[in-house]
């Protein structure tokens, strides 16, 4: 079954065209890197699939569901997740409140006005947050944890949802090379029924833990295939080397 | 916390016993104000949406009310959920249209369709008797009470605004609320947290519009007369400036700048001839020295002192 099927999808900026036709399929339970350089099309390809942009032309269908014209939070409910490049998480409140808005989205008690916040909605988040190596940090607030916990809660959050697809935007950027590794592990520990669409630049990084790699290049995709066929593939060091 | 507001509570339930009709009719328009900021407090504090058009919620459940008393003769027990009903359901209308917008784009909204009522009561003379207002209106005997004297008004008014609020505060420490805040900070992250932000959105300009709706119906049984004017900008602005000056996204905040705003109003210019220069000093003051507000100013500088004694 596929996770992911897109088909001629298109997206301009005024005369611009960010996306100027992608083709893809992403398989149930593979893990996609897309790799591209800077203005390749990558976040916006991201910000189509969640539906952040609408898409000028093409469609997407997650898990066979036509959901190009669907509303963001449409999406999130039939099982999609995401991480941002820039962190976009709630500095004030606590780790452990970030995490716990991340469950409450996908429940009915999100509309309750009267009650208050479970604690067992809390405990749930707490056991998110440990598996991102966070639970002694869950009563901080997000302003006073570093850049490299921070990048844990939003993983932690996309995590919480139990996605069936998850898009993670260079979930390495801006880490010390021990954060890196932290993080790595936390994306290394997803369980295989979820769905990793990945865009890093970390090549080192992210190319091992790939089982194919797209590459993207002007809105298009250029290469696709296994680590070993996209490394020998001429395009890619076009693309990468100039030559 | 509970102290404060069990100090508060009893405060005010004993204050008629000390101090004069003047200052009893007064507590009862701060309450009243109160319960009107409040409810801009719900959009401005915790929705991060400014609305410069709230006075129409209050206007228009006052001219309900006294519209239903003096065309229909009917009963205040009829009279207030109609009232109520009639401008809810408004609400919802100037939801779908406020809301196509947020930051400026919504404040302007609001403005504009509070200025289209302001605008029909004062040209609507068959209907709202124009400049003159509604007058001969009758206060309501709930259980046979009667609400003429200051004093048993003024409890009247507690018991309504002890409610208003301790709704309004259930509200925002609920899930929902919780929801509200988030889409406040992150509005794009919420949703791809699954949360529908229009209609978290939409359901609180209408939760907030009622409980402006209930100052409305205190607002008319309070001065048993109503004017265009309760409809107007400077009446949507007033009760923004009270919610910035006691400290928005506070329970409390609301509270103290309805008590500012109404006190400098109304006790300052007995004795101040340009008492609306002494307001607006006073605004600058907060601004520049609390500018989160009084409440959380004064907790910060309290704070502050702890810390250093």
């Amino acid at each position: 079954m596929e996770a992911l099927h897109i088909q001629g999808l298109k997206k301009s900026f005024g005369g611009l065209p960010a996306i100027a036709e992608v083709w893809l399929s992403v398989e149930a339970g593979e893990y996609r890197l897309i790799i591209g350089l800077n203005g390749a099309g990558k976040t916006t390809l991201f910000n189509l699939l969640t539906g952040d942009l609408p898409a000028d032309a093409g469609s997407i269908l997650l898990f066979e569901s036509n959901v190009t014209r669907l509303a963001t939070h449409k999406r999130v409910h039939l099982g999609l997740a995401r991480t941002y490049q820039i962190i976009t998480l709630f500095p004030q409140d606590t780790l452990v409140h970030n995490v716990a808005l991340s469950l409450l989205g996908l429940t009915k008690a999100r509309w309750n006005s009267f009650g208050s916040l479970s604690s067992a909605l809390y405990g749930e988040a707490r056991t998110v947050l440990a598996k991102v190596g966070l639970e002694t940090l869950a009563q901080r607030p997000i302003a006073e944890v570093s850049y490299g916990e921070k990048r844990r809660v939003e993983i932690a959050m996309a995590l919480a949802q139990k996605p069936r697809l998850l898009l993670l935007d260079e979930p390495l950027a801006g880490l010390s090379r021990e954060e890196r590794g932290t993080v790595k592990q936390v994306i290394g520990a997803i369980p295989r029924e979820t769905t990793v669409v990945m865009i890093e630049h970390d090549m080192d990084t992210a190319l091992d833990m790939a089982d194919r790699i797209t590459v993207l290049h002007y809105g298009r995709v250029i290469v696709e295939g296994t680590r070993a066929q996209v490394v020998a593939d001429p395009k890619t060091r076009e693309v990468y080397l100039g030559y | 916390m509970k102290t404060w507001v069990f100090g508060t509570l009893a405060l005010l339930a004993v204050l008629p016993l000390g101090v004069g009709e003047y200052y009893v009719n007064l507590a009862s328009q701060v309450l009243i104000f109160a319960v009107f900021a409040a409810s801009i407090n719900l959009l401005l504090g915790y929705g991060g949406l400014p609305s410069l058009g709230h006075a129409a919620y209050l206007g228009v459940a006052a001219y309900l009310s006294a519209l239903l008393q003096l065309k229909l003769g009917l009963s205040h027990w009829v009279i207030a959920p109609l009232a109520l009903l009639g401008t809810t359901v408004m609400a919802c209308a100037f939801g779908l249209i406020a809301l196509r917008a947020a930051g400026l784009g919504f404040l302007m909204l609001t403005l504009a369709l509070s200025q289209v009522l302001w605008g029909t009561a004062y040209r609507w003379v068959s209907m709202t008797d124009g400049d003159n207002g509604l007058r001969g209106l009758a206060r309501p005997a709930p259980f046979g009470i009667n609400l003429d004297g200051a004093p048993a008004f003024y409890y009247f008014t507690l018991l309504i605004a002890a409610f208003a609020i301790w709704m309004m505060a259930r509200f925002v420490n609920s899930p929902f609320g919780a929801t509200l805040k988030g889409t406040r900070d992150q509005s794009r992250r919420m949703s791809a947290l699954g949360y529908h932000v229009w209609l978290i959105r939409w359901v609180t300009f209408i939760y907030a519009a009622f409980w402006g709706a209930v100052s409305g119906l205190l607002f008319v049984y309070y001065h048993k007369y109503i004017h265009p004017v309760s409809l107007s900008l400077a009446n949507s602005a007033e009760g923004l400036l009270a919610v910035i000056a006691g400290g928005s996204g506070t329970l409390a905040g609301p509270i103290v700048g309805a008590a500012i705003v109404l006190l400098l109003k109304n006790w300052a210019s007995a004795y101040i001839e340009r008492w609306n220069m002494l307001l607006g000093f006073v605004f600058v003051f907060i601004v520049v020295f609390m500018p989160e507000g009084v409440v959380p100013g004064v907790k910060r500088l309290w704070k502050r002192y702890i810390s250093r004694a």
